[in-house]
């Protein structure tokens, strides 16, 4: 009997096996015509044949789709079938996308490449959503319970069941619940789950929410749904108006952080020494094409350091930058010292030159400045999303005043370049060689705008009219923040920041510019030395 | 410097175009190497007395033009006193070993920025149409005479355009341009050719609402870029789009162009409240309020577009914040008209794959026409991965038009040659044929392309026949009963139609 039992169990065991190893080739062989109904042309076929294959719910369909949507996928002319083609010497080489099998070459004149559309990117999504909801992979079922929460789909309820049922993380469970009350939403189950859904929604909140609702909320007839659909509605949209306040300062201290490092570096040459340098914003834009140049070599030479490709570029562009300030104080700015509409010109006209000579040299086209992956992307913040490039760039900036500000305050460097310019006859017969002290006082600013030109390479064209872009912008909050004073520079960048993202939304860019432009001058006018004025004899003198 | 009379044979003469003056250069020259097939540009003298500038800005790779042992410039005036008509020789390009009278090549000028913000755009124009001069040569030039381009920097300074136009016209004696990226300059411009009667063909999308007997339009009119674009996202395949935001850059291009299309999708039965227009100046970097204005208003539950006429510098930071933001082009996609190939060279565009942009050439396009092009092109200016793109197609349509025209009036007088320009037929480089019209506008098929991961444009839909270009829009109020037609007897770019009248709008 015993025997008996074991070697039905072996016979199931085996037979088990043999069904599990036919299971895949059986479903590659059903998969062929449903692949090859990808080449049919027409978007609207296309979409469907995309349908048929997820249909199927078979996990070998999911890299499928994926060759599809990144444009791997060729339709063979002479039979309309469909391969998988990559790049070989002569042509083409092509597998067979269902079961990986090679399935020889094609010259690039057989074969057509399958073009996808937005419509059809979209049905993918869809489709890879349903059928890696139960992948292994925590990172695919994230991705795929928000493509299902996005999509919404009635017919996916069943499975978004089953999914919730399994699923272990209770950040996807969440979202797979939304992705459920999305569906219900659109399906004609009755009103009461109906409006549950709706509160299951309404408690996430957020944009995407108020797009899902206000679909609901305009497509139902009368009734408690439409009505439950209006209340959350309104109570999101409260929220929301709260939350844009916030983005509102966000946006202005990013963007109040970007004329700071614009501007400090200005802070110091006109601020601290009084020279009107038109040829600010060029150094910006010179510390902005070193950077391109790292990420040049970086890429021919060594691809791994790319992250590290701001790092390196950081000092190289201070260097550069500085080295040229020096040679402009030198050459130029000394002869001019007292005569700022002289100084004005000149340093113009330097700028032009550095201008066209970055042009002639790399052409009037931009460069390609790479993000680093940890300056790609965002993040969100209950409903702000903040993207990584602005943080660091904000960041960056308070790191650079900090350091200026010690430079000046704890150095013997910095403690020359007060004496210097608060009372130059003095400094000079304390035994200061009061030359040296103004050109590296200006290579100081020149420099330090080159490393805001790394910064500001991230978020703007590296062309060589970057500069010019900043120069205006540089001067305002220097002027308005009070010249001579650091702190002034720091809080009018921040002011004038903030002041222009809250007047953005409603007046608009253009006029929200031209807005603050009347503010600063009528600021001017009543506190002509800016927000804080330097106090004392320095002034007068 | 006597060797000029007396050394047998004379001594090489070679004229240089340095901005408004011709300097003549004579002396010992052993050997002189043009710059890469640019006849008549510059010649760089090693250790002459005098340093030239050329007058376009020399590029490394170009550098090393060697040969000229010695040499000195003189004015032209000076020379044309003591020596006559010599003076007048010209000797261009490689051939500079023979004089060539001066009257038996044809000027064509070219009226590109080559400094200043829209050099970026521009530079390219000049070079397709020294790149065309070139080719048109090889085949023997128009009737028998080669072909000499005379290149003047307009700086990106609007007036400068019609100074510059001005010197090319009366003082170069060119018999047409090549010139103009934005509307303003083109602005600037037409007083000039029309006092000067000259032609000028102008090769970027534009604003339309213009009809001018001098100027030949061949790029897009609205009607050949922006509605074929809203068109398609209309349609099914484009993603049934229902709900609008037109952003562009604050002047008259995007301004004119979003009255059309707004009048355009009222008249689709789109509400008002579904349509959101927003303004940016000139090289606006910072776009955070205006992605997240966007995404706002997407978020109604109606698929939303984009349609973008962001120009030049601003689209880059616009395309990064999009990206960053996570705007895909799945959920809210953004169609543009001013960026091409040459734009996205500078961004990458993994996050951006599925946006789209309209017009009438993609260099992604699969023709014979446009292999040929691309391969000629890339190996006259030195570089395997340079891009194409629309303007310079457009650059090509009227180079080739313009050949053509000479050819079949057998002058280049402007007056015949701008009637001879009007039904002339020539191959695009998407495999058709380009016709211009009695409008002065042209025929040209309209193609939407998505963007690639490789930065690349892929035609996504294409309109199934040729657009012919419409100047006067019908969906602007003012100018729907105007047509243009600049054939005898009519001869009018502004015929009102319901006044029967020739006359500008509204009379």
């Amino acid at each position: 009997m015993v025997d008996m039992i074991s070697r039905f169990k072996t016979l199931l065991a085996t037979l088990a096996l043999v069904v599990l190893a036919a299971i895949p080739a059986a479903h590659a062989d059903d998969l062929k015509p449903l692949v090859d109904g990808l080449g049919k042309s027409g978007y609207a076929a296309l979409r469907q044949a995309v349908g048929a294959l997820a249909a199927t719910g078979d996990p070998a369909v999911a890299p499928i789709l994926q060759s599809l949507s990144t444009g791997d996928l060729y339709v063979r002319k002479s039979d309309r079938a469909v391969f998988a083609a990559t790049k070989a010497e002569d042509g083409f080489k092509l597998t067979d996308p269902a079961t990986g099998t090679d399935a020889g070459t094609a010259t690039s004149g057989e074969i057509d490449k399958i073009k996808v559309n937005n419509a059809v990117r979209e049905a993918v999504t869809t489709a890879l959503g349903s059928l890696t909801l139960m992948s292994p992979d925590i990172a695919k079922r994230r991705l795929a319970a928000a493509d299902m929460f996005r999509n919404g789909d009635p017919a996916q309820i069943s499975l978004l069941d089953q999914a919730i049922a399994k699923e272990s993380d209770a950040g996807i469970a969440a979202t797979l619940q939304l992705a459920r009350a999305a569906a219900v939403l659109k399906s004609d189950q009755p009103d009461a789950d109906k409006i549950a859904a709706i509160h299951v929604l309404q408690t996430k909140g957020g944009r995407d929410v108020l797009g899902q609702l206000t679909a609901i909320e305009a497509s139902s007839a009368d009734g408690a749904v439409k009505t439950a659909a209006a209340d959350a509605l309104t109570s999101i949209r409260g929220t929301l108006k709260l939350w844009d306040g916030a983005q509102n300062i966000l946006y202005g201290v990013s963007l109040g952080s970007v004329l700071l490092l614009a501007a400090i570096g200005l802070a110091i040459t006109f601020g601290v020494m009084g020279v009107i340098n038109m040829a600010h914003g060029e150094m910006v834009m010179l510390g902005a094409y070193t950077t391109f140049v790292v990420q040049e070599l970086i890429r021919n030479n060594a691809p791994w350091l790319f992250d590290w490709s701001l790092a390196i570029a950081l000092p190289l562009a201070f260097l550069v930058a500085g080295l040229v300030g020096v040679l402009i104080e030198r050459m130029v700015i000394r002869y001019l010292y007292g005569r700022p509409l002289e100084t004005l010109l000149a340093t113009w006209g330097v700028s032009l030159i550095l201008q066209q000579a970055i042009r002639t040299w790399f052409g009037p086209n931009n460069r390609e400045v790479g993000n680093p992956s940890w300056m790609s992307g965002a993040f969100e913040l209950g409903n702000l999303t903040i993207t990584y490039n602005r943080m660091w760039i904000v960041v960056f900036s308070l790191v650079v005043f900090a350091a200026l500000m010690l430079v000046l305050k704890r150095t013997s460097f910095g403690l020359q370049t007060r004496a210097v310019t608060q009372n130059r006859p003095m400094a000079s017969s304390m035994g200061i060689r009061t030359p040296w002290v103004d050109a590296l006082t200006f290579g100081l600013g020149s420099g330090i705008a080159g490393i805001a030109g790394v910064a500001l390479s991230q978020i703007d064209n590296v062309s060589p009219n970057l500069g010019q872009g900043y120069i205006i912008d540089s001067f305002m909050v220097v002027v308005f923040g009070g010249v001579g004073n650091l702190w002034g520079t720091l809080v009018g960048a921040f002011t004038l920041g903030i002041a222009n993202k809250f007047l953005e939304p409603y007046a608009g860019a253009v006029l929200g510019k031209i807005l603050v432009l009347v503010f600063i001058i009528l600021f001017i006018q009543k506190r002509p030395r800016g927000l804080f004025a330097l106090k004392g004899r320095a002034v007068e003198a | 410097m006597t060797s000029f009379n007396q050394s047998s044979p004379p001594a090489p003469v070679v004229v240089i175009h340095i901005r408004q003056s011709t300097y003549m250069l004579h002396g010992t020259i052993h050997r002189t190497v043009p710059l890469t097939n640019e006849p008549g540009i510059a010649f760089q003298i090693a250790r002459s007395r005098l340093a030239i500038v050329a007058s376009q800005p020399l590029r490394p790779a170009e550098t090393p033009w060697k040969g000229v042992e010695q040499g000195e410039l003189r004015p032209m005036s000076y020379i044309s006193r003591t020596f006559g008509a010599i003076a007048t020789a010209a000797m261009i390009g490689a051939g500079a070993t023979s004089a060539i009278a001066a009257e038996e090549t044809i000027k064509v000028g070219v009226l590109h920025s080559l400094s200043g913000t829209m050099a970026i755009s521009e530079t390219t124009l000049k070079d397709t149409v020294l790149f065309l001069i070139d080719e048109q040569n090889k085949k023997g030039g128009v009737l028998g005479k080669k072909l000499e381009a005379v290149v003047v920097d307009p700086a990106s300074n609007w007036p400068l355009f019609a100074e510059k136009a001005r010197e090319l016209i009366s003082q170069n004696g060119v018999s047409v341009v090549f010139g103009c990226w934005t509307s303003v300059s083109r602005k600037s411009v037409l007083p000039v050719f029309k006092e000067l009667n000259s032609i000028l063909f102008y090769p970027v999308q534009y604003e339309g609402e213009e009809s001018e007997r001098n100027v030949f339009y061949t790029g897009a009119a609205p009607n050949q870029q922006a509605i074929p674009a809203v068109d398609y996202l209309m349609s099914e395949d484009g993603g049934s789009v229902k709900r609008w935001v037109l952003e562009g850059t604050d002047y008259v291009y995007p301004r004119t162009t979003n009255k059309i299309l707004e009048a355009y999708l009222l008249s689709k039965g789109v509400a008002a409240e579904d349509i959101m227009v927003n303004y940016t100046p000139f090289g606006f970097s910072d776009w955070q309020t205006e992605v997240s204005a966007i995404k706002k208003f997407g978020s109604a539950g109606k698929k939303t577009a984009v349609v973008s006429t962001v120009n030049g510098d601003a689209n880059v930071p616009f395309y990064k914040e999009l990206g960053n933001q996570g705007v895909k082009a799945t959920d809210i996609p953004v169609v543009a008209f001013s960026v091409g190939e040459e734009e996205l060279a500078g961004i990458d565009t993994k996050p951006l794959v599925g946006h789209l942009a309209a017009w009438n050439y993609f260099q992604s396009i699969d023709t014979p026409e446009n292999a040929e092009f691309i391969k000629k092109w890339r190996a006259f200016i030195g570089n395997d991965k340079r891009t194409t793109n629309d303007p310079m197609e457009a650059t090509v349509i009227g180079f080739n038009a313009w050949v053509k025209a000479v050819e079949k009036a057998g002058t280049i007088a402007p007056d015949s040659v701008i009637d001879a320009l009007i039904g002339v037929s020539v191959p695009n480089l998407t495999g058709g044929f380009s016709t211009i019209m009695p409008n002065h506008h042209i025929t040209k098929p309209v193609y939407i392309g998505e963007i690639q991961d490789d930065g690349q444009l892929d035609v996504v839909w294409q309109t199934p026949g040729l657009v012919v270009g419409d100047e006067w829009s019908d969906y602007l109020p003012d100018s729907k009963d105007l047509i243009s037609d600049w054939r005898a007897p009519m001869s009018c770019g502004n015929f009102n139609v319901a006044t029967g009248k020739c006359g500008g709008k509204g009379s």
